[in-house]
Formats: structure tokens, C-alpha cells, sequence
């Protein structure tokens, strides 16, 4: 593999690059344009440099509470990410050990990144629906109290969390099973040597030891769910995540106002995965210079 | 209970051991079954033998995700897609209707509208893979065999990954000052002298939809290939050298066939993202091209459930159909 470059070095190196610029060119392109002056338009040339557009941006984008959009896809987004991290992490000791099922469960997984987002959306949409009528033919029938002004369960906790998870636990899972595959048994067998028991070996072994895996694990869960769009769109009430406002807004906002929008999401995105990447990698240093000064 | 023991794919390989290189989604080589707990050793520390009960306790909650939130809706989809419904609700009884619907006039000689958007979502399909196919691989061979530093190759495979963890949307209206009419390539082309009138049907075409389609697609199909590639066996192609066999001849017949696996899954991930897009379609096509899951998102729009789960269950299996297709052509369960 020493040999001098060739010719066919170069000529891939040249699709790469036109290939990351491809990539992040249409975006920074955006990025640079929400800073349009405020009689800029779409489009070049920039007319002045200005904060305009966030400022429009912050009083709102007409009748759409863009923020109140913002927060609810934080706030899911913070708890798809824990979900993720937590169901992931725990499916991935069981598939270690072995159980019945594993097979199946797998199989499960693998299709529910297969099957297309809009089935599965409109699947748990209309087991939200069902759901809701069934309750409420039972109000009617019983006519017990509490069921009386039951409105839908469809919601974000509830159906957008589940569709949601779709998404994001195959990607966990798998994440998982790459780490576990190249985890050293050895360790837990020492720590069980030494007298550790079972919750004290994970606690104190295998789940530090998997830190950096955890945190790729929760960069997907976040982000996935943050940016989640299609398997969302059925499975969710009257209040939008963000993503569904924007889409809607593609049609609907004609100034720099939506690149604003697009800036500021770019910027939680790259926020989050800037802190998982720089997480990942002071882990692994910390980790390098612990394993250094123990010997 | 050794035999089911899962063969789980190894994902990602030993590089930099973040969760990143995590984003291979599967992995093609036969893996070493995931070391069973011997039964000597089992004998030997007996007081810590695994308990395979906890294991149930341990996937309960993800079996039990896919059961409510996938399980059952697809189920569900089935069953009221055989439904009748009128304007106001729908109403469970048997019926074939909502399928008769679908393929109306399907017999006759112009297409009917199910089919004409089955085709049209097909051409992007297949425009789509002859672009990320070839893209992907070059991208993916590039990182795998000409990067020597696994630090760069990871560097660079990160840049590849990150904008996957961005959002979508903003991934499509960033082509608009390029694409629009006044926008930067239009204005280049000008300046240039090249074009005297702005080039109409950049932005909103086929044109549009099938570069989105590129732009964030593309990736599906370089991390698997990158996995593929990453785990040959570099000696067999010292092998293949050493017996003369040029650079075409290696590639097309050492490189390549290991990398069908790597390929498989990408051209999966890739067919079933635009069969069932809306999204991308409805943004960078103004909303005025056709696709199977625009169909199924107006009529649930309207309120025609079971119209709407009838196409899904078409979809469905449609998808099912081609990925069972591609599966023939390369035995990807033993490669799982």
C-alpha cells in the first residue's frame, strides 16, 4: 500500500472534495444569507449585513408560534435521546447474553428502518384513532366521569414519542452490538473475581467502559428525533414539532426570515454534535492518560 | 442455548471507538458469534452464571416499542385498509373496495393514476441509485483504500456523516439561492455569457428532486460500502496482483464482489427512502409532482383512512417486493 499516489488518487480525491462541497455548500450558502440586509432578498447578492431576519424571527413568523415549535422539539428531543440511550443500551446486554426471541426482536428492528416513514406514521395514527374512539364508545356506554371529555391520546409524549423511537432505536441498537462485539469479557470477569456483583460490575465496569458508545448512542437519539419529519407528520396531534412548521413554511415564507429559522437549527444540531464529538473525544484522552498513569 | 446465539452484525470497526463510526448500519461479514459463555466457564464461576431471565427484563422495553409502534399500526393498517368509509367515519366492514379503487382502469390502455405515480416514483428511484451507487462507492473506496492515516480517514468519514444529523428541510431550501431563477448558478451562467434567459425548472423539477434526493441519500450508501471495503482482507488483493491481474481486473473482480453486501444495504436504505418520501418530492417539487407517499399523505389529509392505508399496504408491499428482489440477487442473510 506504499506506493507513490497514482493517478486515480487524485482523480478520487477530487470527487471527494466536490463531493463535501456538494455537502455543506447549499448550507453555508443559507447560513450566509440569513445574515442578508433587510431589503435582501432569497437569493445573491447580499444588500448589507444584518441581524434583521433573526430579529424578525424572534417576534415570529405570522400565525405559527415558531419557538413554542422549537422548545416542544427540544423538550422531545431530549427525552427520545434518553429513551434511546436507556432501551438501547439495556437491548444490547440481553442480545449479549441471548434469549429467545433475539431473532425476531432483530428482525423487528431491521424493519422498522425498512418499512417507509409514511406507513409507519400512518400506522400509529390510526392506532391513536382507534384508540380514542374506543374510549370514547366506552364513555358513552359506561358513562363514567373521567372518560367523559377525553379529546385524543395522539400527542407528543405519546404517539410522535413512539414514532419517534422507530427511528431512533434501530440506530441505537446497532451502535450497540458494533461495541459489544469488541467488548473484552475479561473485564467483567475480573470484576467478578474481585467480588463485584452483577449491578456493581455494570455500574462500575461495563458501563464506563461503553461511555463514548453511550454518547454516539444519544447523539443519534437527538438529533434523529430533533430533525424527525416523516414518521412524525400522521402520528401527531395539533401541535407541530418544528420540523412540520418549517415544511409548512417552505410554501408560505418568501424573505431570508426561514433561512434564520434554518440557521438557528443548524445551530442546535451542530451544537449537540460538536458536544458529543468533543465528548467522545476528551473520554478517550482522559481515558489514554488514566491507562498511562496507572502503570 | 448456545445455538441462538444471535449473529449479530459488528458495526463500525475498531477505529477511534466513538459512538460515530457507530452510523454503519450493518455489517456484512459472517461475525464471530458473540462469545457465548462457555459451559466449562460457567461451571467454574457458577455463582455468576448469566441469568437468562434478566435478559427478557433487559429487551422487554425495546420488543415492546416495536410491538405498540410498529407491530400493531402495520397490522392495523391491514385491517382497516379493508374497511368501508364515507365522509364522515369510517366504518368496519369487509371490503375490497379501497384496492378496486386503487388499481381503477389499471387494465386499460392509459395508465391509470396509481400506476402512472408508481412509475414516477420508480424513475427516481432508479435515477437516484445510478447517481449515490457509483458516488458512493467512489467516496467510500477513496476513504477505505487511499487514506492512509486512520485518524484522516475517520476525519474525513465524520465530514461525510455530520450533515446526517441535520435537518432535512434546511438540507432542501439551502438549494434555493443556487437553484431559483435568479439564483447562483442562473447569475454564474449569465455572467458567463453562456445563457441569455435564466434556465426555468432548476428549482421545483425532477431536476430538483432527484439532486435532494443525492445530497441526502448518498450517505446510506457510503457508510456500508465503507464497511464492506474496510474489512477486505487486504492480502487478497496482494494476492491478485501478485498473479497479475491489473487494476480494472482487481476491482471488478476481488474488490467488488466482496463489497456486494456494503452495496446491498445501501441500494435498500436508498429504495425504500424515495419510494416512501413526501417530503423531498413536496419541497423541492413546489408541490406539484406526484409521488405514492404524497398520495397517502392527501388522503389522510382528508380524512379517507382507509383509501389511505389501502395505498400503504400497496407500498409496503412494493418495497417489500423490490428489497426481496435485490436480496435474491446477493444472499444477504448470510451475510447478516
Amino acid at each position: 500500500m506504499d506506493q507513490p499516489r497514482g493517478r486515480a488518487f487524485y482523480l478520487l480525491a477530487a470527487v471527494f472534495a466536490l463531493y463535501v462541497v456538494f455537502l455543506y455548500g447549499p448550507t453555508l450558502t443559507i447560513l450566509a444569507l440569513s445574515f442578508q440586509g433587510p431589503s435582501g432578498g432569497l437569493t445573491f447578492p447580499m444588500n448589507g449585513l444584518s441581524t434583521h431576519w433573526f430579529a424578525k424571527l424572534w417576534e415570529g413568523v405570522g400565525v405559527v408560534d415558531i419557538w413554542a415549535a422549537l422548545r416542544r422539539s427540544l423538550a422531545l428531543g431530549l427525552v427520545v435521546m434518553a429513551l434511546t440511550v436507556g432501551i438501547a443500551f439495556y437491548a444490547g446486554l440481553a442480545f449479549r447474553k441471548g434469549f429467545w426471541g433475539a431473532g425476531l426482536v432483530f428482525a423487528l428492528a431491521v424493519s422498522s428502518l425498512i418499512v417507509p416513514s409514511i406507513v409507519v406514521s400512518l400506522g400509529i395514527g390510526l392506532e391513536f384513532r382507534l384508540l380514542d374512539d374506543a374510549i370514547k364508545a366506552l364513555a358513552a356506554a359506561t358513562g363514567w366521569g373521567f372518560l367523559q371529555d377525553h379529546g385524543t391520546l395522539m400527542g407528543l409524549y405519546t404517539s410522535a414519542l413512539g414514532a419517534h423511537l422507530t427511528w431512533t432505536l434501530p440506530f441505537g441498537l446497532l451502535i450497540m452490538f458494533a461495541v459489544f462485539n469488541r467488548f473484552d469479557p475479561a473485564y467483567e470477569e475480573a470484576a467478578r473475581d474481585l467480588g463485584a456483583s452483577g449491578p456493581q460490575t455494570l455500574r462500575h465496569v461495563v458501563v464506563p467502559i461503553l461511555v463514548p458508545a453511550l454518547v454516539g448512542v444519544a447523539l443519534f437519539g437527538f438529533t434523529l428525533s430533533f430533525d424527525e419529519l416523516a414518521r412524525t407528520s400522521q402520528a401527531i396531534g395539533g401541535r407541530n414539532t418544528l420540523p412540520l412548521e418549517l415544511q409548512g413554511l417552505t410554501t408560505t415564507v418568501t424573505t431570508p426570515e426561514i433561512y434564520a429559522l434554518g440557521t438557528v437549527t443548524t445551530a442546535v444540531s451542530g451544537l449537540v454534535i460538536g458536544t458529543a464529538l468533543g465528548l467522545t473525544l476528551w473520554l478517550q484522552k482522559r481515558r489514554a492518560r488514566r491507562a498511562l498513569a496507572g502503570l | 442455548m448456545s445455538g441462538l446465539t444471535f449473529p449479530l452484525p459488528p458495526v463500525g470497526r475498531g477505529r477511534g471507538g466513538g459512538g460515530a463510526d457507530g452510523t454503519a448500519p450493518l455489517d456484512p461479514d459472517p461475525p464471530p458469534p458473540p462469545a457465548p459463555p462457555h459451559k466449562e466457564e460457567e461451571s467454574r464461576v457458577a455463582p455468576f452464571r448469566p441469568r437468562r431471565s434478566l435478559a427478557y427484563l433487559q429487551a422487554a422495553p425495546l420488543a415492546l416499542v416495536f410491538l405498540i409502534f410498529l407491530v400493531i399500526p402495520l397490522v392495523l393498517t391491514g385491517i382497516v385498509s379493508l374497511w368501508e368509509y364515507n365522509e364522515y367515519a369510517i366504518i368496519p366492514a369487509l371490503t375490497l373496495q379501497n384496492y378496486a379503487d386503487l388499481f381503477d382502469g389499471c387494465l386499460s390502455a392509459d395508465l391509470c393514476t396509481t400506476l402512472r405515480t408508481y412509475l414516477s416514483t420508480v424513475k427516481f428511484v432508479v435515477l437516484t441509485l445510478a447517481i449515490t451507487l457509483p458516488l458512493g462507492f467512489a467516496i467510500a473506496y477513496f476513504l477505505a483504500f487511499h487514506i492512509r492515516s486512520g485518524t484522516v480517514r475517520m476525519g474525513l468519514f465524520l465530514l461525510c456523516t455530520i450533515p446526517f444529523w441535520t435537518s432535512n428541510v434546511i438540507r432542501m431550501i439551502s438549494w434555493i439561492p443556487l437553484l431559483g431563477r435568479n439564483g447562483l448558478i442562473n447569475d454564474t451562467l449569465r455572467a458567463l455569457g453562456l445563457i441569455r434567459q435564466p434556465i426555468e425548472g432548476l428549482l421545483y423539477s425532477d431536476f430538483a428532486v432527484v439532486l435532494a434526493f443525492v445530497h441526502l441519500d448518498t450517505v446510506f450508501m457510503i457508510v456500508p460500502i465503507f464497511n464492506s471495503l474496510a474489512r477486505i482482507d487486504r492480502r487478497l488483493i496482494e494476492a491478485a496482483r501478485d498473479a497479475g491481474a491489473s487494476g480494472a481486473q482487481i476491482l471488478w473482480n476481488v474488490i467488488l464482489p466482496l463489497t456486494k453486501p456494503g452495496i446491498a444495504i445501501g441500494t435498500i436504505f436508498v429504495t425504500t427512502l424515495v419510494m416512501g418520501d413526501f417530503v423531498t418530492v413536496g419541497v423541492m417539487g413546489g408541490q406539484q409532482i406526484a409521488s405514492v407517499g404524497k398520495v397517502i399523505q392527501v388522503q389522510m389529509a382528508y380524512l379517507q383512512f382507509p383509501a389511505a392505508a389501502a395505498n400503504a399496504m400497496v407500498l409496503l408491499a412494493a418495497v417489500l417486493l423490490m428489497i426481496l428482489g435485490l436480496t435474491r440477487m446477493i444472499d444477504l442473510r448470510r451475510e447478516l
